[in-house]
Formats: structure tokens, sequence, C-alpha cells
């Protein structure tokens, strides 16, 4: 079965169809792309999948749960986990508490729990700790767990999103345009974490990306989106070396 | 990550210790008979209006909205709780105990109002927010100018006319007179009684900022979409932190209805220019930062009754010194000005060069 | 016949609402600022009115544009030394509380020239009353005032806006600041352009509002520059149009709720409609709907 199953997805805003008939599978442990030239309605097709827009049309399962139509928070709960295109950080807040706030659906104590400090408060977030400092390790931001986020640099930023996305145990990680603004050293160096991340949590990921240098380093297949329709799919050369793909790209 | 745990405590510890310091210092000068009847006037006020900054802050600093009608839930609160006291001074006679539960019953109305208020409010975000809760509170203030409240063999009777439309038993009493509000409640708040809400309060909201609860709270004040993303229940983090602000608030109004012997809900005591003077509070003392809001509603309130000998100007030396310090800790160009010369980054900028 | 004279009152007060609420509105559009000044702009207005009127002898006219040039410059002032360093503070906040700290400055200045005691404002509208229908509905002159003196200001803004140079120029600053300063535009001057008009305006609506309603003290301007402010808000703030019908509606929902409903729980009902308003319409009747991209 696949990781996610995307059939027929449509939305239109006012008279604009903005996606039309979008359709994509994604076998569980896949780096799959997502390209197409700007405003071809990639970040669109990322807010359908994350619930911030309702499809009018078509159907999204996820691991075999249809989560068509559902709500932000449900489907983060069904285990979609996204970055965003423009970096939303939770800035006045520290990498660590970043981290732990993406941990938020995976621990619970009460309220009043948290007033007192009981031993359920304790427990639970020494568990917190432990599991968002794990993450951090994994992401080389350790060093950096008490600093605040709108401190970090660039690139750090870009990995704690990522981290913070992590934290949430989802089954499929969406990736905004990640190497947005990164040098090409910066670039490779995401790239290896890309990759390092689907292994080492056996995670399946979708992503957005400008950078053809990364998308045809890292992705296993592609999905090309032009004018909100899907315009060739498959194998990650042969969709690049597809003349209609070119032509997209590079105008006639 | 151990360091930093240790840091916020540490910086709890001074918040709470500033607090009972005060308290103590002020408990000698008084046994020492050092401290003059008007000052000893301002100590439950200052009690008062910081617990006022200091729940006012959950709203604006840590949650992220602007909220222009907190006196509304002090006012809430202090009418609760001056009836109830008022109905059990007979039926309790230990007077910890009642006012122990007029503090309670004013905490709890006061977020029975804040949870109803922000479920419509909370749709709104910025400005409209605010002027949304701007309008509650002057709606609740006006309300209560025209609630008349009594109480007979029968129970209670309410009215929104006049006193004489309660119709009441010759035997009953008027508590809450419309315009003339509560009159003759029982004056229980003393200094130590302040210091130790103020200190609920603080404990509240500082452990609350550390919590789960108080993370998803403040990851929707810096960015609602990706709390969202990660499954952050927005409305009810916000309702969360609404209502314990109005419980908080409701707690010192609670305070306020049993320091002064009479109680009206006047413009000038829980209009929107309260609500605006504790807003002052909290952006002087600190967005977000709660013992900042203590320190600044303790100078804030003093400064203007420490001006008293200058009378007529006293109010003009708060508007003078209000847009100054404005200007000065906010404005971009000063905050340049301060960081080009400040000590602490002429000594930084030393250990890097020994660094490199 | 009360019913249309209490209609024609609610539209003269509502007039005068709109008139303030467009210096609010204009303000918001442009500086993305709450002016909580504006309401005690009104007041000095009024008082250089009534200076200008007893203590220099002059005749109305020149009296209020004494006033007018008066609170312009006092606007422009404000702005200069009070907002404009504050305009790229990290929290809009600041700005918000520096102009309470501008309000507490202005009353407490009139209160130390002009003194705390209520004084009445002399009615120096003459003309006769308009009485219609056997005399039964009598308007007066100063009603009739009001309310061409919104139309005329109303008319005359919509077309500054749209017909000059500098009105555009208010129009880009208000979409896109840095664009606009890109484009060539004098940002600084513009905003300025913009408190300097909302002042003059400020300086007209507070004539006005001590005519209809003789009496003036230092604290005159609060109450309507927070429902001048309600109605920007109610009629979507930041459109000009928005406040001219906001202003007008919350004159006749005012008068009419304290003609038929009660007089104590008028202001209740005011804030009461504003609130099931932007409950329905979250930025008010004319507001545009700004969603922010994900």
């Amino acid at each position: 079965m696949a990781m996610l199953e995307v059939k027929n997805l449509g939305i239109s805003f006012g008279g604009l169809r903005a996606v039309n008939g979008f359709d994509i599978k994604i076998e569980k442990g896949e780096l799959y792309g997502l390209i197409g030239p700007n405003g071809a309605g990639k970040t669109t097709v990322f807010n359908l999948l994350t619930g911030v827009y309702k499809p009018d049309t078509g159907s999204v399962v996820l691991d075999g749960t249809e989560i068509t139509g559902k709500s932000t928070i449900e489907i983060s709960k069904a285990g979609i986990a996204r970055t965003f295109q423009n970096i939303r950080l939770f800035k006045d807040m520290s990498v660590l508490d970043n981290v732990k706030a993406g941990l938020h659906n995976k621990h619970e104590y009460s309220f009043l729990a948290g007033i007192f400090h009981t031993p359920s408060y304790q427990k639970v977030e020494k568990q917190m700790n432990e599991q968002a400092m794990e993450l951090l390790r994994v992401f080389e931001l350790e060093e950096e767990a008490d600093t605040l986020a709108s401190n970090l640099p660039y690139g750090k930023q870009r990995k704690l999103e990522i981290a913070r996305a992590m934290a949430t145990e989802p089954k499929l990680l969406l990736l905004d345009e990640p190497a947005a603004g990164m040098n090409p050293n910066e670039t490779q160096a995401l790239m290896d974490m890309i990759r390092f991340v689907r292994d080492h949590f056996n995670m399946t990921v979708l992503l957005i990306e400008h950078d053809m240098r990364l998308v045809s380093g890292i992705c296993e297949e592609l999905t090309v989106l032009n004018f909100g329709e899907v315009l060739a799919q498959g194998k990650t050369s042969d969709v690049l070396h597809n003349p209609q793909v070119i032509t997209a790209y590079l105008g006639e | 990550m151990g360091k930093k745990l240790n840091k916020t405590a540490k910086s709890n510890a001074v918040t709470y210790g500033m607090v009972v310091a005060a308290w103590a210092v002020m408990m000698v000068l008084q046994s020492q008979g050092m401290v003059s009847n008007s000052i000893s006037g301002l100590l439950v006020p200052v009690c008062i209006y910081s617990i006022m900054a200091v729940s006012l802050n959950l709203t604006v600093g840590i949650l992220g909205d602007l909220s222009l009608g907190h006196a509304g839930f002090m006012c809430v609160g202090a009418f609760a709780s001056a009836l109830f006291t008022n109905l059990t001074v007979e039926a309790i006679p230990a007077t910890w105990l009642r006012f122990t539960l007029a503090i309670l019953v004013g905490a709890a109305v006061a977020a029975v109002f804040g949870f109803l208020i922000a479920i419509p409010v909370l749709r709104l975000s910025g400005d409209y927010l605010a002027i949304v809760t701007l309008a509650f509170g002057e709606i609740i203030k006006n309300f209560l100018n025209i609630l008349y409240v009594g109480k007979d063999s029968h129970g209670l009777h309410v009215s929104i006319k006049d006193s004489m439309s309660l119709g009441m038993e010759p035997d009953g009493v008027v508590i809450i007179k419309g315009p003339q509000g509560i009159t003759g409640t029982s004056r229980d708040a003393t200094f130590t009684i302040g210091i130790i809400l103020l200190l609920i309060a603080l404990f509240i909201v500082l452990r609350l900022i550390q919590s789960r609860d108080g993370r998803a709270i403040k990851a929707i004040r810096d960015n609602r979409i990706a709390a969202e993303s990660i499954g952050i229940h927005i409305t009810k983090y916000k309702l969360m932190a609404f209502t314990i602000s109005a419980a908080i608030a409701g707690m010192g109004g609670a305070l306020y209805a049993h320091n002064y012997s009479s109680l009206a809900a006047t413009s000038a005591k829980f209009g929107y220019n309260m609500s605006i003077m504790f807003l002052v509070y909290v952006v002087l003392g600190g967005i977000g930062n709660i013992r900042g809001s203590v320190i600044a509603a303790t100078i804030l309130y003093i400064l203007p009754e420490m001006l008293r000998s200058m009378q007529k100007y006293r109010m003009l030396i708060y508007a003078i010194v209000l847009i100054a310090v404005m200007l000065f800790s906010w404005s971009p160009a000063a905050q340049q000005f301060r960081e080009r010369y400040s000590l602490k980054r002429l000594f930084k900028k030393n250990t890097e060069k020994e660094d490199a | 016949m009360s019913f249309l004279s209490y209609l024609i009152n609610g539209v003269s007060l509502g007039s005068i609402y709109a008139i303030i609420a467009l210096g609010y509105t204009m303000v918001y559009g442009i500086a993305k600022m709450l002016n909580f000044a504006h309401g005690d702009v009104i007041m000095i207005g009024a008082f250089i009115v009534l200076n200008a009127l007893n203590v220099m002898n002059l005749p109305l006219i020149p009296a209020i544009l004494v006033a007018v040039v008066g609170c312009t410059v006092l606007g422009i002032v404000i702005e200069r030394v009070a907002y404009r360093p504050l305009r790229n503070a990290s929290s809009p906040l600041a700005v918000l509380i520096t102009a309470i700290g501008v309000s507490y400055l202005l009353q407490n200045v009139a209160l130390l020239i002009f003194g705390a005691d209520t004084v009445s404002f002399p009615n120096k509208i003459t003309l006769p009353a308009l009485s219609l229908a056997d005399g039964n509905l009598v308007i007066s002159s100063v009603t009739i005032i009001t309310i061409v003196a919104c139309i005329v200001i109303m008319a005359g803004l919509m077309l500054f806006i749209n017909k000059t140079k500098a009105g555009q120029a208010m129009l880009a600053v208000s979409e896109d600041k840095g664009a606009a300063q890109l484009m060539g535009i004098n940002v600084d001057g513009t905003i300025a352009l913009t408190f300097a008009i909302g002042s003059a305006l400020a300086a007209i609506a507070g004539f006005l509002l001590c005519t209809a309603y003789p009496s003036l003290n230092p604290y005159t301007g609060s109450m309507p520059g927070i429902k001048a402010f309600v109605a920007a808000v109610f009629g979507g703030i930041g459109s000009v149009p928005g406040a001219m019908i906001g202003g007008i509606l919350l004159g006749i929902i005012e008068i009419f709720a304290k003609a038929y409903i009660s007089s104590q729980m008028a202001d209740a009902i005011v804030f009461a409609v504003l609130i099931v308003v932007l409950l329905v319409k979250p930025t008010g009747l004319l507001g545009k709907k700004i969603q922010e991209k994900v």
C-alpha cells in the first residue's frame, strides 16, 4: 500500500482553478519531488494535503486512512508534518522549546499537573526533554538548545523547522523549498540531511524545490506541476529529460 | 538544557523573592511606625494593580492578543466577590474563610465571563480584537451601573430598572444599588493578603509558561499557522489563556472590592481608561516579562502619588515620562544608540577578540 | 414625527462621529496605528474656537480657521515628535502606548491652561430652525449645518484622495510603504499630511460637537473619540466611506437606543452592535478581508 495516494485533487479560488486533477502516489520510504514553475500550484498542493485549504474535488489517503477535508490538527495527528517556504519558527521560544512544542500531541499531563509540578509533570517533561534533545542531536542543533530560534543562522533555522516537524512523529514529511536562500555548500549539507532523515527514520518525504541540483540529486521520483495540472510524472531522470518539462521551465 | 531550566527557576525565584522582600521591608517599617498613612494606603492598590498587570501580560505578552477590556474582568470579580461577602457576612463569621471564598467567587465569575467573551472574540485578531474587548469591558461597566440586587426572606431579587422594582418585602436589603454600586462591604483586604494573592498570580502564570500548555500558547503567539501545523488546537489554548487571565483579574477585583468601603462601576475605576492603564504597565514592564509587569505597575502607580505635592503638574509629568520612556526604549534609533554604547557590548567585543 | 426627528438627530450626531472617524481611519490606513490621542485633539480644537471667540473676539468663521490651523500644526508636531520615531519599532504596541501618553499629555496641558471646570460652549449658529409638517418636525440649524458639513467634507476628501497627486500618494503609502518609497513617493511627508488632514477635521468636529452638546472640559474629547474609533472599525477601519457609514449608523443607533430603550444603556447598546457586526463581518462593513498567505 502506498504511503500517500492522492486522486483528482482540485481547488478553485474565485474563478481561478489553482489545482486541477492532481494525482500522486508515494511509496513508503520514498523521496519524492514536486517541481514546477512559479505559480504552478505547488504550495497550494501542500496546503490541500495539510488541511489549510479544503479541496473541492478528489481524495487524499494517508497510509490507508482517508484524510480528505480533515482539519490541519487532525491531519497532523494522522501523520503529515510540514515545513514552510518562508520559515515559520516560534521565534521568541528557545530551540529546545520549538521542538518540545512539536511533541505537543505525543505527551500529555493536566493543566494542574503543570502548575503544581506533580510527579507526572516531572516524568513527562523529562521524557519530552530527552526526546527533543535526541532530535536536536540528529539535526546538530544540541549546542543551540537554549538559543532563541530567531537568533539562529538561516541554515539552522531551516534545520530546526524540520526537527520540529519530525517531533510530531509523522508518516509523511512535506518540505516546502528547503533549500531556498541557501548557498551551494549549505544545499549540499541539506541534501545529506534529508537523505539521512529518510534513512534514519525510514521517513517518506515529499519536497517542493526549485534547485534542480537538489532535486536530481536526491529525489527518486518527480511530479511536475504546470498551471495547476500534472505535466509529467515518473522517475527523476525520465521526467527531467521530458521535452514538455524543459519547455515549461525554459519557455518556448 | 539543564542550564536553561536552572536559569528559569532562578529568574522565577528572583521574582518571588523580590515580592516577599518588598513585603518584609514594608512590614518592618510599619512596625517601626515609619510608614505614613498616605503610603500605607498605597500598599494594597499596588498589589491589586500588579496582579492586574501580571494577568494582562498573560493575554498580551504570552498569548499575544491585545486586550483593552481587562478592567471589565476586574469589575466583574469585584462585584461578584462583594456581593458574596454581603450575602454571607452573617452565615460565615470567620473572616478568613469568607474572604477566601469571596476571592474564589470573584475569580470564578470573572473566569466564566472571560470564557464566554473569548468564544466570539477570539475569531478576531489584532486591532479588531482589541476594540471588541474594549466594547465588552464598557458593556460590563454599563450593565453594572443599572443592576439592582436585593435580598429578603424570599431570597435574591434582581432588577435592571431601580430598587423599587425589586419588589421586596419590607425587611429586604438592597445590596447592589445601580450606579451607587455596593457600599459597606467588609474591608478585609490587607497588605499581607494582597502580597499572597500577587504571589499566587505570579505562581500560576510563571508555572503555566513553563508547562506544555504554556508552550502551546506561546507557539500560537509566535506563529499561529505553524502551531496549527504541528497539531496545536488554537481555540482551546486561546480560551485557556483568556480564561485564566480573566480569573486572575477577577482575583484582583475581589481584593479591590474588599479594600474600600464602597464599590461603584465608574468610568474612572473600571472604564477603558483603566484597561489602558494596565496595558501601559505591561508594555513598560516588557511584553511577556512577568516580573517587569510587577515592577512597572508598582512604579507607575506610586509615581503619580509621589508627585502629589506637585498637584496640577503631576499627570503632566507622568504623561511626559511615559512618552519619553516609550521613545527611549522602543524607537529603533534609540535602540541602536544604546546597543552601540552599552557596556555589555564593549565587554563582549573584548572577550570575542580573545576567543579569536 | 418623533421617529423622524430622532432619525435626524441621529444622523447629525453620526455626522460628527463620521468626521472624527475619518481622522482615525485615514491615520490607521496609512500609519497602521490607533491614534488614541485623536479625541483629545478634538477637545483642543474646541478650546481654541472658544478662546478665539471669547478672548480674541473673532467672528465665528475666522475662529474656526484659527482652530483648524492650530490643530493641524498640533497633529503634525505630534506625529513628528512622538510617533515617527516609533514607526519601525519591533512591536506595534509601542506607538499605541505612546499615543496614550500623548492623550494624557493633551488632557493635562488643557487642564493647566483652561482649568478643570466644565465651561459652556456658545451657540454661534444663529440661523433659524427649519420647521416642517406644520411645525411638528423642527430641525435646528445646528443639525442641518452639521450634516451639510459632513457631506461637504466627505465629498472633498474623496475628491482629494482620488483626483490629486497627494491623495494618490496616500493610497499608495497605505497599500505598501516600501513600494511607495521605491516609486519616489515621500512617505514621511505623506504620513505627515494625513495627520494634518485628520487633525484639521478634528478641529471642525470639535466645534460641531460642542455646538450640538455645549459643554467643554479637558476630557470632553475622550468618549466621542472612542466612539468615533468604534465607528471607524464598524465601517471597516482604513476605509473612508466606511468611516462615514459607520459614523452615521453609530449616531442613529445611539440616539434610538437613548430614545426607545434606555439612556443609561445607550453606550452599551452601541458597543453591543459593534460586537455583533464584527462577529458577522470580522473586518467591518466595508473593510477589506486580509488573508495570511501560507
